[in-house]
């Protein structure tokens, strides 16, 4: 019990200072990577990679996210959506461009699509978002540093 | 000295455990909420209708690279053809590319005026298209992106596919 009690008393002779020190620079590198941008990106898509495909600076005038997952359907706005029932979300999208005094030609689609989808269904989305009226697209791409 | 021992002997009464306990809240709150972003870019696309491009008289005199990927079964790429000639790879493609078009992508040049029209089948996978757009596109050269031709475009889809 002697040697308990003088541990006890010891133990706040510990000098804190270095853990703190490190827990606060933890925290501080933390808050720095943490991204408050919405990023929209999704766990379902596996974009194809591209050296080319150099990160963008600056935001884009109006984006339309839509996101092709390798099944077939639409991520847009965070549920998923079959590719043929996209045109009434787009007509939506045309709707509140028009209602903001802009045309949908000022907006610009970002498809989202899988590496492993149909070129195909990635043309349906282009051509639905053409008939509504957008004519600005970006496919989107993971850029490659490699190589 | 006496009076700065008796200091240091005060500063160990503080009682640093909330503190603590907030400090590491807060870091394990920064750490479960990290997401680790990929670095992403964009090809830009521009396409009107296509029936209306059509219908327009071509008052362009450069006629646009048609570039024909086809699918095998599977959806994997079967073969690549430039203007109706076939093309080993996506290098060979590039070179193509470059041997009509040039490395001079100035304004008014002729990579600037040549469009690619991209003929897809419809069951090919979308990695191919990148790769084909990638090739056409432009060329990393000692860590310089060298860009080609920046007018893409996609020919109507096709129907069918399952």
């Amino acid at each position: 019990m002697g040697r308990k009690q003088e541990s006890e008393v010891s133990s706040t002779d510990i000098d804190m200072t270095p853990m703190i020190d490190m827990t606060f620079q933890l925290i501080t590198f933390f808050m720095f990577v943490m991204n408050f941008s919405e990023a929209e990106q999704d766990d379902r898509i596996q974009l194809p990679s591209s050296q080319l495909a150099k990160p963008v600076e600056g935001a884009m005038e109006s984006p339309i996210t839509l996101q092709l997952t390798n099944k077939g359907s639409i991520v847009y706005a965070g549920e998923e959506v079959a590719v043929a029932d996209i045109g009434a979300y787009l007509e939506r999208e045309k709707t509140v461009m028009l209602e903001s005094g802009k045309e949908p030609n000022a907006a610009t689609v970002i498809v989202r699509a899988d590496g492993r989808s149909k070129t195909g269904e990635v043309q349906k989305i282009i051509q639905t978002c053409q008939e509504k009226g957008f004519e600005r697209f970006a496919l989107r791409a993971q850029y490659d540093e490699g190589q | 000295m006496a009076r700065r021992e008796s200091k240091l002997a005060d500063k160990i009464a503080i009682d640093m455990t909330p503190m603590i306990d907030v400090v590491f809240q807060l870091m394990s709150f920064f750490m479960c909420t990290l997401k680790v972003v990929t670095p992403e870019g964009d090809f830009n696309v521009r396409m009107p209708m296509a029936a209306a491009a059509a219908a327009a008289p071509d008052d362009q005199q450069v006629p646009p690279v048609r570039v024909k990927l086809s699918a095998g079964a599977d959806g994997s790429l079967a073969s690549i053809a430039m203007n109706g000639s076939a093309v080993a790879d996506f290098e060979e493609l590039r070179r193509k590319v470059i041997s009509l078009v040039g490395t001079d992508t100035g304004p008014n040049s002729l990579a600037e005026k040549t469009e690619v029209e991209l003929d897809c089948d419809y069951s090919l996978k979308y990695a191919n298209v990148v790769r084909a757009i990638t090739a056409v596109s432009g060329k990393v050269q000692g860590g310089q992106i060298v860009e080609l031709i920046k007018k893409i475009k996609f020919t109507p889809p096709k129907k069918g596919g399952s």
